[in-house]
């Protein structure tokens, strides 16, 4: 068992863990957090999403231990407009995609701010990315929805971006 | 090129908060805030302080018996509480051999006694089941189960098992064989004709959630958080294998992450959950891995199929046969009958439909959105395509000229036939007329631009529904049955139909649904949850309203005094004269007024039965109506997909870039949802087009591609915005108006991608997916 300290949505936790407990479970099984999603246990889903000092990563293929100390954001401590925009464009039907959706879309969005470049970007000499719906999917293209809400998804972005969070 | 509008319009344009009707209305979602904020608990996710974790080991031999089980390491893993074989397991009842009788005995997904038997069916099977106190110590057990085994020969490669194949006879539930006239003969005789085979790989269901079940016992009482689809035929098979009365099992599914047929039947997983649970006498929860899903729960079967059609110059059909063959596991699985559209699109003046199955040694196949017709309809509507170039017609024309007035295999009336407009609006919209018919016409710098249509046609089942509404003093409703939210909107659209029913604001209904102990709901299946439960929520609130004016009608002062019923309307929370004006002083009175005059705090009606017999009565007396009504009636959902692709030419990638989808679903009970559900059947659509395929090695029937990494479902790339659209006019028939819309979509779509590359390149793939090599 190894000590490790996580922090999440601002509340600091203290765990001993099996070292070899990746950060989704950490969250689901050790702190209740259910709202992130496990839909492969392999990083091929985007279900588990959720992010680390604002940045998204796959949490099913991060271990819990090397978190510690790290700003981690699940479902449960988003409040943006987001989400009512995905309930407004029928952004999900089963919902269980639904968690890993938003915060992959969070994160997108700050990458986006920052200005970094995808596959389909036109001009990369430019500072800024022009937020287009073909950069939306390409750029979600790790979050499957096997309902088919994509459109509702990327309805749901388009309308949102630029609303800081 | 034309160019759909980006953003696309639902035909209904009413706002979500306007007045009127309910039905019809872009409802939000009455799940939208717990499923945006992580709220909504799925099956894996009920937390009990003693739970314990369960793995599966999988046999890695196709077929034969376990000769020994060495469980020592694992047994040694540090936190390991049970490692349970066929030698040491509690004992399940066999399964029964599924009757009309009861639909319920159709729900295991496999005759094989997990546990109960050394025999080995297929390459996956579980053999061994580890239990231990955390996730991690449970998986990493179960890799350390050492089992040697006898292997036996194994009919594992669907294209040399195709020589067994019989013929399907046909019952009740299953098509067989459709004749009309000597369709050989008439094909022989044809001026044009074409005549293809054409195969469907297996695919799988791939919810985002995979299945899982939290099992808890309690004395002889049993609890269940179950991904399911079925929770009626879960608790009674569960009863039936453990051995308990059914009252005494409790299933729960509130959510469920999505099933498309995957989740209907009941899997290894949840027999291993509740065997573990009863093993270890602790709560047991069996979360599948994603390999586990494949390698246990049966997806769509793989097809070879010949279709072939005559015409006479003028494009009217003189002939037209479909032959399907389709695995079916040994131990279980049905026939894909994928001729089933095609004995009533078409106004063909001879019809042949032949079904036949040949048994492998692989997991049963099951259901999958539109079994049968969704690869079915890639067979014919590729056909169609390919008769339509031969004669030189357009292809939208040649199928609107042969649509049919009576079914033509066996002259029943259709309910409603409108493939000549579904496919009129369709062209309009996608600006069909400018389509230059000649292959390799069009194209956008390097990608050569292709368009294609193909019909789509489902036929919605009903099922039972018993539900029970409430209406308090205060005016809220409230409206429970059993039934599933995996993800089409069914609460909300329950929600709409009783407010409309009652004459109350949609948010004045609460919807509990998705627990056995509410009355018993409907499967989410065969695309009948939404109808079913409509006809049953509507004749509650109507003994509901009858009951309010029972209580009126004798109350001295009330204006609905000696009113009938005929003459009322339900409407601003209570009952008011239909032939003055809503506002109008004494044209009626709230619900509440009159509760609470009687001095009655809430009216309650139920359908259906508590009493066991009389509820099985009155599901057969359901199944014999719904089974002459299906004599009668063609009753049948219907669409026209237009489908732009882009064919990169150098390297063979095909890209949707555009897709138009015009259906007759009936009535709408929720523009935004049902959008939304026709929306996702074309995405799978797409999938099974361009990309999935579960992979089995030919030698060993061993799934190659157990995980999302290796079979690819579409995502957000892949897929454009959809234009879909609906005529939105009742079914006369239909309870509610309502024809079913969870599968009607995914039917034609790979055909209209098929047909849409064909266009661009001139090249004909008749193998599902059409990958790049079959291009170049
Ligand atoms: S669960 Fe982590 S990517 Fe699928
Ligand atoms: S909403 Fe069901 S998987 Fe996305």
């Amino acid at each position: 068992m190894v000590e490790v300290q996580l922090r999440v949505n601002g509340t600091a936790h203290r765990l001993e863990l099996d070292p070899r407990v990746s950060l989704l479970d950490a969250l689901r099984e050790h702190l209740g957090l259910t709202g992130t999603k496990k839909g492969c246990n392999q990083g091929a889903c985007g279900a588990c999403t959720v992010l680390v000092d604002g940045e998204r990563i796959t949490a099913c293929l991060a271990l819990a231990v090397q978190y510690g100390g790290r700003e981690i954001t699940t479902i449960e401590g988003v409040a943006h407009p987001l989400q009512q925009a995905f309930v407004r464009t029928d952004g999900f039907q089963c919902g269980y995609c639904t968690s890993g959706q938003i915060c992959s879309a969070l994160g997108m969005l700050a990458e986006v701010e920052a200005g970094a470049p995808s596959a389909v970007t036109e001009h990369l000499a430019e500072p800024a990315v022009a937020l287009t719906d073909a950069e939306i999917r390409e750029r979600m293209s790790g979050n499957l929805c096997r309902c088919g809400a994509y459109n509702g998804i990327t309805d749901a972005i388009r309308e949102t971006a630029g609303v800081p969070s | 090129m034309t160019q759909a509008p980006e953003k696309t319009r639902p035909s209904v344009e009413r706002p979500a908060d306007a007045e009127g009707p309910a039905v019809g209305r872009p409802v939000d979602r009455v799940d939208g805030t717990v499923k945006t904020s992580g709220e909504a608990r799925y099956a894996a996710e009920f937390p009990f302080p003693d739970i314990a974790h369960a793995a599966m080991v999988h046999s890695t031999i196709t077929r034969g018996r376990i000769t020994g089980i060495d469980t020592a390491e694992a047994t040694a893993v540090e936190g390991v509480l049970a490692v349970i074989t066929h030698e040491n397991a509690p004992k399940m009842v066999p399964p029964g051999r599924p009757t009309p009788l009861d639909l319920s005995s159709m729900a295991p997904g496999t005759r094989v006694n997990y546990l109960n038997t050394d025999e080995v069916h297929w390459n996956g099977q579980p053999v061994a089941v580890v239990v231990a106190e955390s996730l991690e110590a449970a998986h990493a057990a179960a890799r350390l189960v050492r089992v040697t085994y006898d292997a036996l020969p194994a009919t594992t490669d669907f294209a040399a098992a195709q020589a067994d194949a019989t013929p399907v006879k046909g019952n009740l539930l299953e098509i067989g064989e459709a004749k009309k006239g000597d369709a050989e003969a008439a094909l022989a005789a044809a001026p044009v004709s074409v005549d293809a085979t054409y195969t469907t790989p297996p695919q799988n269901h791939n919810a985002i959630e995979p299945h899982a079940t939290t099992a808890v016992w309690d004395g002889d009482r049993l609890t269940v958080h179950e991904a399911t689809q079925g929770i009626e035929w879960v608790r009674k098979h569960l009863a039936v294998r453990f051995g308990v009365p059914a009252a005494n099992v409790r299933v729960i599914a509130t959510y469920v992450g999505g099933g498309f047929g995957g989740k209907g039947a009941v899997w290894a997983g949840t027999l291993l959950a509740v065997l573990a649970a009863k093993a270890t006498g602790r709560p047991v929860r069996m979360a599948l891995t994603r390999e586990a899903v494949y390698r246990t729960v049966g997806g769509r079967t793989p097809t070879r199929q010949r279709v072939a059609l005559g015409a006479g110059r003028d494009g009217q059909l003189t002939a037209l046969l479909h032959e399907g063959v389709s695995a079916v596991g040994r131990m279980g699985g049905r026939s894909e009958a994928v001729g089933s559209q095609s004995q009533h699109l078409y106004a063909a003046r001879t019809v042949l439909i032949r079904h036949s199955t040949t048994e492998m040694d692989t997991v049963p196949n099951t259901f999958m959105r539109a079994p049968g017709e969704a690869v079915g309809s890639f067979a014919l509507e590729s056909a169609v395509d390919e008769l339509a170039v031969e004669l030189g017609v357009d292809p939208v024309q040649l199928r609107t000229r042969n649509e049919p007035e009576r079914s033509p295999t066996d002259g029943k009336r259709f309910s409603r036939q409108n493939l000549g407009r579904v496919y009129a609006d369709g062209a309009e919209r996608f600006g069909w007329a400018a389509r230059d018919p000649k292959p390799r016409s069009m194209r956008d710098g390097r990608r050569l631009i292709g368009w294609g249509v193909a019909s789509a046609f489902h036929m919605p089942i009903q099922l039972p529904a018993d539900v029970s509404v409430r209406l308090a003093a205060d005016g809220t409703v409230l409206v429970r049955s059993s039934f599933h939210e995996i993800g089409v909107g069914a609460a909300t659209a329950q929600a709409q139909i009783a407010a409309d029913a009652l004459g109350v604001p949609v948010d004045a209904v609460r919807v509990e649904h998705g627990d056995s102990d509410q009355p018993v709901g409907p499967m989410a299946g065969g695309s009948g949850q939404t109808a079913s439960l409509a006809a049953a929520v509507l004749e509650a609130c109507d003994r509901i309203k009858r009951e309010a004016l029972a209580l009126a009608r004798k109350a001295p002062g009330s204006p609905l005094r000696g009113r009938r019923p005929a003459e009322l309307r339900a409407t601003g929370s209570g009952l008011f004269r239909a032939d003055l004006p809503p506002g109008a002083e004494s044209a009626g009175e709230t619900y509440a007024a009159i509760l609470t005059r009687a001095g009655r705090g809430y009216l309650e009606a139920r359908t259906g039965s508590d009493n066991r017999l009389r509820a099985a009565a009155g599901q057969a007396r359901f199944m014999t109506r719904f089974l002459l009504d299906r004599r009668r009636w063609v009753r049948a959902a219907i669409g026209a997909h237009f489908c732009e692709v882009a064919v990169d030419e150098d390297t063979g990638e095909v890209r949707v870039t555009r897709w138009v989808g015009v259906f007759d679903v009936g009535r709408v009970v929720n523009a935004k949802t049902a959008t939304s559900q026709l929306r996702g059947g074309i995405v799978m659509g797409i999938g099974a087009a361009l990309g999935e395929e579960t992979l089995l090695d030919p030698r060993t029937g061993r799934i190659m591609n157990p995980g999302l990494g290796e079979y690819h479902v579409p995502v957000h790339a892949d897929v454009p915005a959809i234009d879909v659209t609906y005529l939105d006019e009742p079914d006369p028939t239909a309870p509610a108006g309502i024809l079913g819309i969870g599968e009607v979509s995914i039917v034609g779509v790979a055909a209209a991608v098929a047909n849409a590359v064909h266009h661009a390149t001139g090249v004909r793939v008749r193998d599902l997916p059409v990958t790049l090599d079959r291009l170049l």
